[in-house]
């Protein structure tokens, strides 16, 4: 029998040398420096460099440290930090316990609050929590003054525990997955074994299943820590009326005129060191031996029953539930379509002229939902793009640096945005390639500060199809890219469509590093909002992040039709 | 002028060398196993021929043509071959049919030949009553049976199997080894194909390549690798064996200075003489109550010492009286010894093959 001939069989044998995949190499290597590892260079450079003359100085260094006012700001990021990681931990272990150990009521319910806190931007919860606790108007403390007669506000959430507060009202999310995807690995015969030595439920919780996760707990901390010293909106949008100064704050201060982007630069030095560093803490302990990391294999799982106490547990959650999601968002909804939202729910207090007013004579509004929906998705194309071929070029162990380049991919992790922003401001926003306020300079920002998260999804994606899939289409008569083409990108599709719709979500509402790059023609909505935050208009500041939400919503409404119900909250992005 | 050669074919990374200048060759049509325990090279080996994997040093050439040298390889898709592998690899984003279909679209055929081949294999395999499913909804067997229509489809120039059974239950094992032996009757395709499982070669292959530590140990038929296993490892690998120290002096050979006579001398390649190792399968012997009468075998007084009943045979361990060797025997099911008894052992010297 004779072989059926492919086309080409024929031609002579060529070098190795020349393998297209080099050339990719080369532009990838090239696409991450720019992204990643030059702004860093630039800022670490600038920070000891004299602004006009570019010499050599300590100067910026004894500026940004050298006035009380800048080390307290320090010392509130630290602290302010730490009470955000304690209460969020306070919130998040009871109800991922709850949800994943015992016999609780309204679990779908609970996932749900866990994803609407996660998915509402941290600021706009602060808007709200500024129309529920203000100390005059907020609603709590109108309600208290006319049920009691008092003249004192019963709650302020202009103050540092207030601040911290709202901020784990949108953090908790991280600890709660973290935790319960813990739990979920623990089987149910550890318990088991507690139980028939004696030990009843609470003890057992206590001395044998919550141990076992306490590295989660660790982790989930340490990640919310360094969220909150890095967070800029609300710091910025409580913390400056407040007057209680952060490390965020301060930086963008230092961004006032004059630019003081060196001494910035210098400022931002311990935010970078204490994020690297608690990084490597966080993996420690979670890749300790012996603990949680064995896989739930063979232990049957079965949920505690709690007896009347679930129900205890059910109103936990539903109390997080209200001062989570459904509080502020329900005084934002009535102050968007309030004349004054002080006036309370009336009808004659009804009207759309917010929302017409953002959308129809507002000189900035509309451009602003343009910009956030189109850098957004462009930041999400390009990093999923760069992600998927440096996770494929790593996992399938095609160039022999593959390793350096998985590296920079995930480098951002450890960078505050605050920080890359500056940095992105630094190396690119002056001459000579002058790109301060342009659109690209904003993508290319948001690209990078998400590169790890879609490089995350795509490795696992990849890692996920076997090679010999490729190998079998190649070994049939199709080259590499047409492998790719026909095989694997029909299998990574729905995983890649996730990437990008989770980096499309966290960039549409990214603040921090946008407010530092843009110009008056690229403001984002997130950036726009806190300007209208400033004016204090708040029944316009309420419209405005309706919008937000409902564009939020729309996105992850199609990620979870296309992508499966959990595809924002999965562990490890 | 024969279709595949291996020549000198070397493989390592960096100090360690997998696979350690091997050569082979495949006439047209052949089908030949690359057998060895894990880590031996075979499937390196394989993924060179595949292109999957440059060597460092010799060559692999199919109708004289070199494809792979050091630093000149031509890619897989451009060798005609197929391969099945060991993961089966079936694309979960395409029908059967399209999966079968997907290399004879590359081959530029028109869509009426490619229509009426796909249905004529499928039918070979049995499976054209589910052309239209996706491979999530068949069975391990079944998908195997795609990962062979899909390579055979191709008619490709050499056929390369990694393992293609080791995931499928013992049953299914047993039966897709005769579909595949069909199969190459039938389309007579030339065929590579890597296991660790001797059963599998035996029962597929016309010659089995050995190998061990990188190196091929010995090529031969099946037949002639269990009664001629020319070294100590291909006589511990396939099948199990005793191993003795003998001598073979003027072509006889001398097992504890005893002559197994004339019978034996084929076990002994001309011109060897001196101490030597010598390999006694366990069906070579048999456990006698009574002395048989003499013929040409070999029959020595010993006590049975160990016993397992294993169902299709007992398992003896016998000491020899004369020097208290140990040796591993096998009998029918029925003939069973207690522990301690005096037996016979007689031993059939045609079956004794030196090894080394």
């Amino acid at each position: 029998m004779s072989a059926t001939t492919l086309p080409g069989a024929a031609r002579p044998s060529r070098l190795r040398l020349f393998e297209p995949i080099t050339l990719l190499w080369v532009v990838l290597i090239a696409a991450l420096l720019v992204l990643v590892a030059a702004p860093l260079l630039k800022m670490f450079v600038i920070s000891f460099e004299m602004q006009d003359t570019g010499e050599f100085t300590f100067q910026n260094y004894l500026t940004a440290y050298g006035r009380d006012r800048y080390l307290q700001a320090v010392k509130n990021s630290l602290m302010l930090g730490a009470l955000s990681a304690a209460i969020s931990v306070v919130i998040a272990v009871p109800m991922a316990w709850a949800v994943s150990r015992t016999d609780m009521p309204g679990k779908g319910f609970t996932w749900a609050i866990v994803l609407a806190a996660f998915i509402m931007p941290p600021y706009l919860g602060a808007i709200g929590w500024i129309l529920l606790a203000g100390p005059n108007a907020g609603w709590i403390n109108v309600v208290w003054r006319g049920l009691t007669g008092a003249t004192d506000p019963l709650v302020n959430i202009y103050t540092f525990f207030g601040m911290a507060f709202v901020i784990a009202l949108h953090s908790f999310p991280l600890v709660f997955i973290f935790v319960k995807s813990a739990l979920d690995l623990i089987s149910s015969e550890m318990e088991d074994a507690a139980n028939i030595l004696g030990g009843g439920t609470w003890v057992t919780m206590r001395k044998v299943t919550l141990p076992l996760v306490w590295p989660s707990i660790l982790g989930g901390f340490i990640l919310i820590f360094l969220e909150t010293i890095a967070l800029f909106g609300t710091p910025a949008i409580i913390g400056i009326p407040a007057r209680i100064n952060v490390v965020t704050t301060q930086l963008w201060q230092f961004f006032e005129d004059p630019v003081r982007v060196e001494v910035a630069s210098a400022f931002a030095m311990p935010l970078l060191l204490i994020t690297i560093g608690l990084i490597g803490v966080q993996k420690l302990l979670l890749s300790r031996k012996g603990y949680v990391s064995q896989t739930g294999k063979g232990g049957e799982r079965r949920e505690v029953k709690l007896g009347p106490w679930r129900w205890v547990l059910f109103g936990w959650c539903l109390l997080v539930a209200l001062l989570s999601v459904v509080k502020p968002l329900m005084v934002l909804l009535q102050a968007s379509f309030a004349k004054a939202w002080g006036r309370g729910f009336s009808l004659d207090n009804l009207t759309l002229r917010n929302y017409e007013f953002l959308l129809f004579q507002h000189d900035m509004a509309p451009n602003a939902v343009w910009n956030t929906v189109w850098f957004s998705a462009a930041s999400a194309t390009i990093a999923v793009v760069l992600a998927l071929l440096v996770a494929y070029i790593v996992v399938r162990r095609l160039m022999r640096f593959a390793d350096a380049l998985a590296f920079l991919a995930m480098a951002p992790f450890v960078i505050p945005g605050i920080v890359m922003a500056i940095g992105f401001y630094a190396a690119y926003a002056g001459p000579p390639l002058s790109l301060y306020g342009s659109a690209l300079l904003i993508i290319l920002a948001f690209a990078a500060r998400f590169l790890p998260i879609a490089y995350a999804s795509s490795q696992a994606a990849i890692r996920a199809v076997h090679p010999e899939m490729e190998e079998a289409a190649r070994i049939l008569g199709s080259g590499r890219l047409h492998a790719i083409r026909k095989v694997t990108a029909p299998l990574l599709k729905t995983s890649l469509l996730g990437g990008w719709l989770v980096v499309f979500i966290v960039a549409s509402r990214e603040l921090s590093a946008a407010i530092f790059l843009v110009g008056p023609r690229t403001r984002t909505m997130s950036v726009l909002l806190y300007d209208l935050t400033e004016q204090g208009n708040f029944e316009v500041v309420s419209a405005f992040g309706g919008i937000l939400l409902v564009i939020t919503m729309v996105i992850v409404g199609i990620g979870m039709k296309l992508v499966g119900r959990d595809f924002m909250l999965r562990r490890g992005e | 002028m024969p279709r595949l050669t291996l020549n000198g074919l070397t493989k390592a990374y960096g100090k360690l060398t997998v696979v350690d200048r091997v050569d082979l060759t495949l006439e047209e049509g052949e089908f030949v196993s690359l057998l060895g325990p894990s880590g031996c090279g075979k499937t390196t080996t394989l993924r060179m021929i595949a292109g999957f994997v440059d060597p460092t040093a010799g060559s692999i050439s199919v109708d004289g043509q070199v494809l792979s040298a050091p630093g000149a390889v031509v890619p897989p898709e451009r060798r005609g071959m197929s391969m099945i592998f060991q993961s089966y690899a079936i694309w979960p984003n395409m029908t059967v049919e399209e999966n079968v279909a997907f290399g004879l679209k590359l081959r530029k055929l028109s869509s009426a030949e490619v229509k009426q081949r796909v249905g004529e294999i499928l039918e070979v395999v049995q499976l054209n009553a589910l052309a239209h499913r996706y491979p999530a909804e068949l069975s391990g067997g079944q998908q195997q049976r795609v990962a062979l229509a899909r390579a055979i489809v191709v008619k490709p120039s050499v056929l390369l199997l990694d393992e293609p059974l080791s995931n499928l239950d013992a049953n299914l094992r047993e039966e897709m080894r005769f579909e595949i032996r069909r199969l190459h009757d039938e389309f007579r395709i030339t065929t590579v194909y890597v296991t660790h499982d001797q059963g599998e070669a035996m029962a597929t292959s016309d010659r089995i390549a050995v190998m061990n530590a990188g190196r091929i140990e010995q090529v031969d038929a099946p037949h002639l690798l269990y009664t001629r296993p020319r070294t100590r490892f291909v006589a511990g690998f396939v099948g199990r064996t005793n191993l003795l120290e003998a001598r073979v002096e003027g072509g006889e050979i001398l097992l504890g200075g005893v002559s197994l006579g004339s019978a034996a001398r084929a076990g002994a390649a001309d011109g060897t003489a001196g101490d030597v190792l010598v390999s006694l399968r366990p069906q070579a012997m048999s456990v006698l109550t009574t002395a048989p009468v003499q013929d040409d075998a070999l029959v020595l007084p010993a006590t049975v010492r160990e016993r397992t009943y294993l169902g299709e045979a007992w398992d003896y361990v016998v000491e020899l009286g004369s020097n208290g060797l140990r040796l591993r025997a096998a009998a029918p099911p029925l003939e069973a010894h207690e522990i301690g008894t005096s037996v016979w052992l007689r031993i059939d010297p045609r079956q004794v093959a030196v090894v080394a």
